[in-house]
């Protein structure tokens, strides 16, 4: 996006911004992190995280989804306009797909579980910090639940612009495989593409995700939350 | 909650003391078994041996003719305490400024409905007035200061009431039409009855002015004390809730947490004790499954594969990545596909060393794909150990047998994918997206 502050931040080490109301929780990841980043700031709450993260300009903000003065969604969707540099990787022990769907949609570059090991937590900083997105396993899945063309029967969604509110075969293809466990490495060498094309894949799901109006996006997660 | 069952003898010495008559009613106590409201005739008839079904037609019939039988019914059921406890629910009721003022509520506001219904000239309920405004004020303390399990009792008879009082379903709304339509024809039958029309309009006139009087008088009051009533059923609903939830972390979370404490010398089994207790609690926020509930059948193939996972990982320790796309209904064909996929997970999770088994299932309109992949040590296909030929084997055996396809593939020192394809029946192909 801005590819003056790009190369600094994939190359070298990343400053990085911890936002988690778990003092334990963001100890733990310091060390884990331990060299590979540049831990510059951590926060526990919604306003000491807009705050800090205003001072520190971090590359990369890790935000929990869960936060006590509201979801980490309040954080990205306030800073997001104003910080086009920095990037928002959610990271969140929760399941529930709409607080998930909610972060993304806000303007965060990825999600990834709680329970990812340190080296790969690296790995997706890194990814984010040069402004790629990061699918974990889990939210291909709810993209691909998302977006499932709802099988036979109930009558199909309006859809106000086709081009958002759809995945292309590709794609999907794309999300099957980073379900599936695959690196994208591995899905490149699997479908025949660079790693780069499918990384461009994935970005555009991404653009789709926080773009579409499709009203099938809000169904299916209040579906999900009443379930 | 509940106090163990005391027998009769086994009263505090100072009771014993007490005057002869007043220990002989003390030892008359409402009996837990075998009541239908309060235990009140089947107490007396523990007491006289009288027959429990005679007395209580003695207190049906003063009941119904005069009103005095539910009076004394529910002045014994106040007085008497019950067998498990040892005060009576006035001593409790006395304390209960809230109940008091509910009762008082409704006996006023009994006391005006009958002042009408006198007015009105109807002869019908004019003698049995004053014990029913009793009965009713004494039923209102007895709700609010009876033992839980009293309580719970009482629910079982208002259940059907306050359902068709509260919930807004179309059949109940019918329902309520129903009975205001019949009451209303009744009490326009009553009024047409009168043939004097004029001289009815009188007393009307005057109804209606004192009806204004009372309600301009009392109907704040009244509203007052049912907003309160209101607010504290709120606050115990949210005790409630909190108590359950307190519950259900201790049965899970901290007995997890005691364990792990015990046995932090073993990593792996910590790790499986997180790991599976994690799982549970997940289950019941995301899910709204209680803890433990998991045995039995799973009903969807969404919960079939998730109880794949729980059990390989409480069973191997291995971690598994579990991600299902849509959901149906699980029929033979979708049994054998989830018999075939736990048998692949099982295998990953033993034999290819990788500490991470990832596993994915999708439900499409046509067909439903499992894949289980591991990144661990691999094999040729072409030079396959015999221990695994049989799980290639049986798995596809299995699956070609039900009209689906498995297809494996491995590559040393970068790990296995077993992919299984099962199509869908047409009966299947309903869209059911179940919880």
């Amino acid at each position: 996006m801005s590819p003056e502050d790009a190369p600094s931040a994939a190359a070298g080490r990343p400053r990085v911004f911890i936002v988690d109301d778990h003092g334990l929780f963001r100890a733990g990841v310091r060390s884990e992190l331990g060299d590979h980043v540049e831990v510059v700031g951590e926060a526990d709450d919604v306003l000491p995280a807009v705050e800090g993260i205003a001072r520190c300009l971090p590359d990369v903000v890790l935000l929990d989804v869960h936060l006590p003065g509201g979801g980490g969604q309040l954080v990205v969707s306030e800073l997001a306009p104003v910080l086009p540099q920095t990037r928002f990787l959610a990271l969140s022990a929760s399941d529930a797909p709409e607080d998930v769907i909610a972060v993304i949609r806000a303007g965060a570059r990825g999600y990834v579980t709680k329970t990812i090991s340190g080296s790969e937590l690296v790995d997706a900083i890194r990814q984010v910090a040069a402004g790629d997105a990061v699918f974990s396993p889990r939210l291909a899945g709810f993209v691909l639940d998302a977006f499932a063309t709802q099988p036979g029967g109930s009558e199909p969604a309006p859809s106000f612009d086709p081009e958002l509110d759809q995945l292309t075969p590709r794609e999907r293809e794309v999300l099957r495989l980073i379900a599936r466990g695959y690196t994208y490495k591995e899905i490149a060498r699997d479908l025949f593409i660079s790693a780069k094309t499918v990384e461009s894949h994935v970005s555009s799901v991404l653009r789709k995700l926080q773009l579409s109006t499709r009203h099938q996006l809000t169904r299916w997660a209040a579906e999900r939350r009443l379930a | 909650m509940d106090e163990p069952t005391r027998p009769a003898a086994d009263q505090p010495p100072e009771q014993q003391r007490e005057p002869d008559w007043q220990a002989r009613i003390g030892s008359l106590r409402r009996v837990k078994e075998g009541r239908i409201a309060g235990g009140v005739a089947a107490g007396i008839s523990a007491k006289t041996g009288m027959s429990v079904t005679l007395i209580r037609v003695i207190f049906f019939l003063t009941a119904i003719i005069t009103g005095f039988g539910l009076a004394i019914y529910v002045i014994a059921w106040l007085f008497l305490p019950a067998t498990d406890e040892n005060t009576n629910i006035a001593s409790r009721a006395v304390g209960d400024l809230r109940g008091i003022a509910l009762a008082t509520v409704t006996a006023s506001m009994m006391i005006v409905l009958l002042v009408f219904i006198s007015i009105l000239g109807i002869g019908l309920f004019s003698s049995l007035s004053w014990p029913l405004v009793l009965a009713a004020a004494g039923l209102v303390l007895i709700w609010r200061n009876a033992s839980p399990a009293e309580q719970a009792t009482m629910q079982g008879f208002t259940q059907p009431l306050l359902g068709a009082a509260e919930s807004g379903g179309r059949s109940r709304f019918g329902l309520r039409l129903l009975i205001a339509g019949l009451l209303l024809i009744i009490g326009l039958a009553v009024l047409a009855s009168e043939h004097d029309a004029v001289a009815l309009l009188q007393p009307l006139a005057g109804l209606v002015l004192v009806i204004g009087a009372v309600a301009a008088l009392c109907g704040p009051w009244w509203l007052r004390v049912m907003r309160d009533l209101v607010v504290e059923r709120q606050a115990r609903i949210r005790a409630e809730e909190r108590a359950d939830i307190a519950a259900r972390v201790h049965d899970s979370v901290l007995q997890t947490l005691a364990l792990i404490q015990r046995r932090a010398d073993s990593p792996q089994q910590v790790i499986q004790l997180a790991r599976a207790q994690e799982r549970e609690l997940r289950s019941w926020l995301f899910d709204g499954r209680a803890p433990g509930s998991m045995d039995g059948m799973a009903a969807t193939f969404a919960a079939a594969i998730r109880r794949i996972q729980q059990d390989v990982e409480a069973q191997h320790g291995v971690a598994i990545e579990a991600v299902t796309v849509g959901d149906c209904g699980i029929d033979d064909d979708l049994g054998a596909l989830l018999a075939a996929a736990r048998e692949a997970t099982v295998n990953a999770a033993k034999w290819s060393g990788a500490q991470v088994v990832s596993l994915f299932a999708e439900v499409e309109p046509d067909e439903v794909s499992v894949f289980v992949r591991d990144r661990g040590r691999g094999f040729d296909p072409a030079a396959v150990p015999a221990d695994r030929k049989g799980l290639a084997e049986s798995v596809r055996a299995r699956m070609e047998r039900r009209g689906g396809c498995a297809t494996v593939r491995s590559v040393l020192g970068e790990g296995t994918e077993v992919s299984l394809t099962m199509p869908r029946t047409a009966g299947q192909r309903e869209p059911s997206r179940a919880p």
